[in-house]
C-alpha cells in the first residue's frame, strides 16, 4: 500500500505547533525512516499516521486510495509497535500476538494457523506459553512486532522500536529487524533519533526538525549531499569551518584550504573521515586528543579552526597528544551550504 | 531462641498483647456454647444458644449478606468506570474528584445517616426499604471500591495499552473490556473484599437508618445485646465472628496482592 500526506499539521490546543503543513509519500514497500532529535515532531507525525493523533483541519492521508483522516484509529489496518511494546500484562505471548485475530473475528484454527507462522517468522516459537513479563527486552520487542504485524496490516508503524533495549542488544536487533522488514514485504514507517539505525533499516531517511521534514531521500544521499547545515550535522556528525572565503579559498587559523567551488556566502562542512592526517598536508595542528575506537583511532586536532577539528586514523601508528601535525582534505570532501540556513 | 533476654522479654510481650486481645475473644465466644455463663464450662457446652440466635435474627443475617451483595454490585458499576475514568484524565480535576468521593470517610457515619435522613426521610417508600440503608452503605463504601482499583491502574501505563490494542482493531468498549478490566483485577478483587466486608460489619450509619424490620447483622447484634440473656448475645459474636473473620483474611490477602502489583 501507498501512503500520501498532504498539508498535515498538528497544533495543540495551546497553539504549541508540533507539526508544520507536511507532504509524505511512502510507495509499496518502502520503509522510510523518521529521523530527527527529540521534539522534532516526528512521533507526532507518526501518531497521526496510526490514528491517534487528530490533525488539523485540512489535513489529508491516503492509504492507496483510501482516504482515512477521519477513520478512527482501529480501523485504518495498522501495526504499530510502541517503543515500551506496550505489551498486555494479561496475556501469554500467544495471546497476544492473537488479540489483532481476534479483533477481525477469525474463526480459532485459522488464528492458531496464523500465530504459530508469525511465531515461526520472528523465532519466537519456545516462548509461545509465557506471560510476557517473563521474556526479556529483546524477546518483548520480537513479540512487539509479531502482534504488530500478525493480522497482516497495510502498514507498519514502528514508534523508537530499540531505544528501550541496551546497547549491545541494540545493535544486534537492528540489523535483525531491517531483514525482517525486508522479509514481511510490507511497506513501513520507523521513528527514530539514531542516524545508524535510521540509515541500517531504512530505503528512505526523511530528517525532521522542528516540526518539519527537511530533507529526505536514501542514506547515501542524505550523508553526501545534505542541504542544510543541520542535515550535514545530524546525519555523519560534520564539522563546520571557521575562516574567511575568498573565492575558492578558505582562509583558516591553521592554512588555507581550496574548495570544490565559489565558496563566498557559503558555510563549509567537513566529516572526520574525510580529514587525513598527511606529511605535508596545507593545515596545521596540534594533536589534544586520541582515542582509540577498534577499528580506528579517533584524533582530535586544534589550531586549525575554532573547535578542536576530528579526525580519522586508520593505521598503527597514530599520532600522539601534544604532537604538531598537518592535515589534508581533498576538496570534493568538503561541503558548501548556504549560509544561515542553519536550522538547528 | 531463648538465648538472650531481649528475645524472651520480646516473646513475653507479643504474648501478653495476644492474650490482651484474644482471652475477651475465647471468653465470649465460649459463653455462647456453654449452658450457663454463670456457672462457668463446668455447667457443660450447648449448641442451644447458636439455635435461638438463628431462629431469631437469621433474617438479619439474609438482610446484611444480601445489603453486601446488592453493595457489592452498586459499588462495581460505579466503582470501576469513575477508577477507569480518573485514571485516563490523570490531573488536578481527578485529583479533586477522587477527594471529593472520600468525603464519606472523613464524615462520621451518624452525620452521614443524618444527612440523608433529613434529604429522603419524608420519601416514605424509600425510607421503609432496605434500598434506603443501601444508599448509606454504597456511599460509605465507594471510596474503597475507587481508590483500590484506581491503585492498579494508576500503576500501569494504560494509554498505551489501549493504543496498543487500539491499533490492533479493538473499538473502545472491547479495549475496556480485554485490556481494562482484566489487568485492573487484582483491585477489583481487593476492592470488592473491602466492600463486602465493611458493609457486613457497618454499625453506625445503619443503626441511624435502619426500622424495626430492617436489621442487619450488626445492628442485631446491637439488639441481641440489650435485650437478651447474655449466652444469646454471645452465641451472635461467635456466628458474626464466623462469617467475617474469613472475609477480612481474604481481605489482606487480597489487599496485598493489589499492593504488590501496583508497585
Amino acid at each position: 500500500m501507498t501512503l500520501r500526506l498532504t498539508n498535515t499539521a498538528k497544533t495543540y490546543p495551546d497553539g504549541t505547533r508540533a507539526l508544520l503543513p507536511t507532504e509524505l509519500y511512502v510507495d509499496q514497500g518502502e520503509i522510510v525512516s523518521l529521523l530527527g532529535p527529540s521534539g522534532c515532531g516526528k512521533t507526532t507525525l507518526l501518531r497521526i499516521i496510526a490514528g491517534l493523533e487528530t490533525p488539523d483541519a485540512g489535513s489529508e492521508i491516503w492509504f492507496g486510495s483510501d482516504n482515512v483522516t477521519s477513520l478512527p484509529v482501529e480501523r485504518r489496518k495498522v501495526g504499530m509497535v510502541f517503543q515500551f511494546f506496550a505489551l498486555f500484562p494479561n496475556m501469554s505471548v500467544r495471546g497476544n500476538i492473537g488479540y489483532g485475530l481476534k479483533m477481525q473475528k477469525l474463526p480459532k484454527s485459522e488464528i492458531d494457523a496464523r500465530v504459530t507462522e508469525v511465531l515461526d517468522m520472528c523465532q519466537l516459537q519456545e516462548f509461545s506459553g509465557r506471560a510476557v513479563d517473563a521474556l526479556s527486552g529483546g524477546q518483548r520487542q520480537r513479540v512487539a512486532l509479531a502482534r504488530a504485524i500478525a493480522p497482516r496490516p497495510r502498514l507498519l508503524l514502528l514508534d523508537e522500536p530499540l531505544s528501550a533495549l541496551d546497547a549491545a542488544l541494540r545493535e544486534e536487533l537492528r540489523d535483525e529487524l531491517a531483514v525482517l522488514l525486508r522479509e514481511f514485504d510490507i511497506t513501513a514507517i520507523f521513528v527514530t533519533h539514531d542516524q545508524d539505525e535510521a540509515m541500517a533499516i531504512a530505503d528512505r531517511v526523511a530528517v525532521m526538525s522542528n516540526g518539519q521534514v527537511v530533507q529526505s531521500g536514501t542514506p547515501e544521499d542524505l550523508y553526501r549531499n545534505p542541504k542544510s547545515a543541520f542535515v550535514a550535522g545530524f546525519v555523519g556528525n560534520a564539522m563546520r569551518f571557521d575562516g574567511t572565503c575568498e573565492g575558492t579559498k578558505l582562509k583558516l587559523a591553521g592554512g588555507t584550504l581550496t574548495l570544490p567551488g565559489d565558496g563566498s556566502g557559503q558555510d563549509v562542512f567537513v566529516r572526520a573521515e574525510d580529514v587525513q592526517i598527511e606529511a605535508d598536508g596545507p593545515l596545521t595542528g596540534r594533536v589534544e586528543t586520541v582515542t582509540f575506537l577498534g577499528t580506528h583511532y579517533r584524533i582530535g586536532i586544534s589550531g586549525i579552526t575554532t573547535d578542536v577539528l576530528a579526525s580519522t586514523y586508520v593505521g598503527q601508528n597514530a599520532p600522539r597528544a601534544g604532537e604538531t601535525v598537518t592535515a589534508e582534505i581533498k576538496p570534493e570532501m568538503l561541503m558548501l551550504l548556504p549560509k544561515g540556513a542553519a536550522g538547528e | 531462641m531463648f538465648r538472650s533476654k531481649t528475645k524472651v522479654l520480646q516473646l513475653a510481650v507479643t504474648l501478653l498483647a495476644c492474650a490482651f486481645l484474644l482471652v475477651p475473644t475465647i471468653l465470649s465466644v465460649m459463653a455462647g456454647l456453654t449452658v450457663n455463663y454463670f456457672k462457668g464450662i463446668s455447667s457443660g457446652l450447648t449448641l442451644k444458644w447458636v439455635y435461638q440466635v438463628w431462629e431469631l435474627y437469621s433474617e438479619s443475617i439474609f438482610l446484611s449478606i444480601w445489603l453486601a451483595l446488592a453493595c457489592l454490585i452498586v459499588t462495581l458499576i460505579i466503582g470501576l468506570p469513575a477508577a477507569y475514568g480518573l485514571a485516563r484524565h490523570p490531573g488536578w480535576l481527578s485529583r479533586m474528584l477522587e477527594e471529593f468521593i472520600s468525603l464519606p470517610l472523613a464524615v462520621p457515619g451518624l452525620a452521614l445517616a443524618l444527612a440523608l435522613l433529613q434529604l429522603y426521610g419524608t420519601l416514605k417508600g424509600f425510607r421503609a426499604s432496605w434500598t434506603f440503608i443501601l444508599v448509606g452503605h454504597v456511599l460509605y463504601t465507594l471510596p474503597f471500591m475507587v481508590r483500590s482499583i484506581l491503585a492498579v491502574l494508576a500503576a500501569m501505563d494504560l494509554k498505551t495499552l489501549e493504543e496498543g490494542a487500539a491499533t490492533l482493531g479493538a473499538s473502545p468498549w472491547q479495549r475496556f473490556r480485554d485490556i481494562v478490566v482484566p489487568n485492573a483485577m487484582p483491585g477489583i478483587l481487593a476492592g470488592a473484599l473491602t466492600v463486602v466486608t465493611l458493609s457486613l460489619g457497618e454499625f453506625n450509619l445503619t443503626w441511624m437508618l435502619h426500622t424495626p424490620y430492617l436489621k442487619t447483622l450488626p445492628v442485631g447484634l446491637a439488639d441481641s445485646y440489650a435485650s437478651m440473656r447474655l449466652e444469646i448475645a454471645s452465641a451472635y459474636t461467635l456466628i458474626f465472628f464466623i462469617i467475617i473473620v474469613p472475609l477480612l483474611m481474604a481481605m489482606q490477602w487480597a489487599s496485598a496482592r493489589a499492593q504488590r502489583i501496583a508497585k
